[in-house]
């Protein structure tokens, strides 16, 4: 390489990074400032009508997993908060492979129609993003409770005498966060299976593998990136629900994002709040870690 | 003569057009300002009014406590006053400046959380208690049982709004405590009881009104304003006021101390203190004032109604919630994170 062409390379880099230089410094500073904030009050005493006093204090993350007996005085472990914690995982793990379990096929219809139509199908499953979240959860709230429109169709159809009830159940929340979440596990897997060559479905059969081998064995590590990124697209956010549990599940039981509201509203403990928060993002975290290690090591070709 | 007055009146114009640029920044609760008293205040003083909605007193607090927020008014709640002052964050009152103070009901001057209303004028008053479909259930309505030991009639259609602090302290007097207590033997009692009842409830949530008009819920722990407004949509509805007790609010307007139009926010203190406005405020969202000679100004309906005038046999059940100490709100949040756990 001549020394021109090493200082023209040198220039483009250079180029390239004073380039993106407003938006990478956007992200670092709309990501890592409130975080760190956040970071910072986890350690703090907390204020006596909320707020913080500049004391240092483990107690939030202390109190994410024990807590204070307040008739005994006794320190235990905290069953509440698991409680709550074990209910966002157990759901966000549900509604990813409900969407799942509704996204593949769906993906998989879409990606085998002809070129021209595709466009169209993408288009209509894009068409809830046109309106916001939470009016598209109250309109589900509209369709299922007592005496909404399934409820009340099913009745004049002679279906049922008693209305379902549906509205402020975990089920209620399930189907809410399955809905909203599903256009994320489509496009990613739709992104995947486009790119899938189907001339690999012929030879699977050729070599006489049955349907379910070649969905197994060809199709499945082929999309894997798809699936993991549609996963992870799903899973994250719902493990921070808010809205959804709080419109379709009646606000009987609280899910992390609903705690962590608590701490810093009517609790008044901001530090087990940012405590919390960061628990939650250590646990997003891990889940990407384990996704991101699966993924590698599926990619490598054996043999 | 006649060239006189015009020319009077033409700076009188004038000047109010001056005025016309003054803006008050009202931060207030949701769903509370109503359109026509804003409308009325612009005609009358030229001041423009922008209302902020916050849903709770803590989002209130925790906003303004951050700066930077250019509000000049806030509405908290009677337990919220005294935490204003604590904190600086709103000033004492220049009663020069509001003539209109002398209207304040007598039983709203001297109240235990801002004696002599020094710091705060009234807004609107109201309680909690329970709204009930009469024609569901036809027992006594005039007590907590309704959702802390549950009628069969009412199982699985009761609601209860998410609101910690009176909650907790309907099950604390409900078993014969004071509210805010610091006891834990009463307060054991008090998550017991509600523990015990939450399974009958159909759900912990805001919106009663229209869910009682349309019949989704039978009962609901309510606000009276949202009982008569129900009531209105849907006449078999009917508020009860607990005997064992129950929690009395005022949301009361007070000044910023970072206000930047101190001026307009007197005068829209004092125009709000006039009855014929006060009862404005009232027909709007369907409370109380607390300012005298609002009365005869109230709409026909809400002269009667039994949510708004609290029956006489009622009255001594109210109970004014004090600020609870920060080992009492510890003790309640720990409570209400086991009940919705």
């Amino acid at each position: 390489m001549s020394p021109a062409e090493q200082s023209q390379r040198r220039k483009s880099s250079r180029n390239g990074w004073l380039l993106s230089a407003p938006a990478l410094s956007l992200l670092f500073l709309a990501a890592s400032g409130p975080l760190l904030i956040v970071l910072v009050y986890s350690f703090l005493t907390p204020g006596q009508y909320g707020n913080v006093i500049w004391e240092f204090s483990l107690d939030g993350w202390v109190g994410i997993l024990f807590t204070r007996d307040i008739f005994d005085g006794t320190m235990n472990l905290a069953d509440a908060h698991l409680t709550i914690f074990w209910r966002s995982v157990k759901l966000s793990l549900m509604t990813t492979a409900l969407t799942f379990a509704l996204g593949f096929p769906t993906a998989w219809f879409i990606a085998t129609r002809p070129p021209a139509q595709r466009a169209m199908w993408l288009f209509l499953i894009t068409i809830p993003f046109w309106t916001n979240l939470l009016i598209r959860t109250f309109a589900i709230n509209e369709v299922i409770r007592n005496e909404g429109l399934m409820n009340t169709v099913l009745i004049s159809l002679g279906l049922i005498s008693e209305p379902i009830r549906l509205i402020n159940t975990d089920t209620a929340v399930f189907i809410g966060m399955a809905y909203v979440y599903l256009p994320l596990m489509v496009l990613p897997l739709f992104a995947a299976i486009d790119r899938f060559d189907m001339k690999l479905l012929e030879a699977g059969y050729d070599l006489y593998a049955s349907r379910l081998q070649v969905l197994r064995h060809v199709i499945l590590p082929i999309v894997k990136p798809g699936i993991i990124a549609g996963s992870i697209l799903v899973f994250v956010p719902s493990l921070g629900a808010y809205v959804t549990p709080r419109v379709l599940g009646g606000g009987k039981n609280m899910m992390i994002g609903n705690f962590i509201e608590l701490q810093f509203g009517q609790g008044r403990n901001w530090p087990l709040g940012a405590a919390l928060s960061m628990a939650l993002l250590l646990i997003v975290m891990a889940a990407l870690l384990i996704y991101v290690r699966a993924s590698t090591k599926g990619s490598n070709p054996h043999g | 003569m006649k060239r006189t007055l015009t020319a009077l009146a033409f700076l009188a114009a004038t000047t109010s057009l001056a005025q016309a640029e003054g803006v008050l920044n009202l931060y207030n609760w949701g769903n509370y300002t109503g359109p026509d008293l804003l409308a009325k205040f612009e005609a009358e003083t030229g001041i423009k009014v922008t209302v902020t909605d916050y849903d709770s007193n803590d989002t209130a607090l925790a906003k303004i406590e951050a700066g930077g927020h250019g509000f000049d008014l806030v509405v908290p709640s009677t337990n919220y006053v005294p935490i204003f002052v604590q904190k600086g964050l709103a000033v004492e009152l220049d009663m020069a400046k509001l003539p209109n103070h002398a209207n304040i009901a007598p039983e709203w001057m001297d109240v235990a959380w801002d004696p002599g209303r020094t710091h705060s004028v009234p807004w609107q008053w109201g309680s909690i208690g329970m709204s009930v479909n009469t024609a569901v259930y036809t027992g006594d309505i005039n007590t907590s049982a309704i959702f802390l030991d549950v009628p069969d009639e009412l199982k699985g259609k009761i609601n209860v709004v998410p609101e910690m602090t009176d909650v907790v302290n309907l099950a604390v007097m409900y078993v014969g405590g004071e509210p805010c207590t610091e006891d834990t033997e009463v307060l054991k009692k008090a998550r017991d009881v509600l523990l015990a009842a939450k399974p009958h409830w159909i759900s912990m949530d805001y919106g009663a009104t229209e869910k009682l008009a349309n019949n989704d819920w039978a009962a609901s722990v309510n606000w009276n304003g949202s009982s008569m407004r129900a009531r209105l949509a849907n006449d078999t509805v009917a508020h009860g006021y607990p005997k064992e007790g129950y929690p009395i609010f005022m949301d009361s307007v007070m000044l910023l101390a970072d206000a930047q139009n101190v001026e307009e926010a007197y005068t829209f203190m004092n125009f709000i203190m006039e009855p014929e406005n006060a009862a404005m405020i009232s027909a709007f969202a369907r409370y109380n004032n607390g300012i005298a000679g609002s009365e005869a100004f109230m709409p026909e309906d809400m002269k009667t109604a039994p949510e708004v005038v609290t029956p006489e046999e009622h009255q001594a059940a109210g109970v004014f919630l004090p600020t609870c100490s920060p080992t009492a709100q510890q003790y309640m949040t720990a409570i209400w994170t086991e009940l919705l756990k």
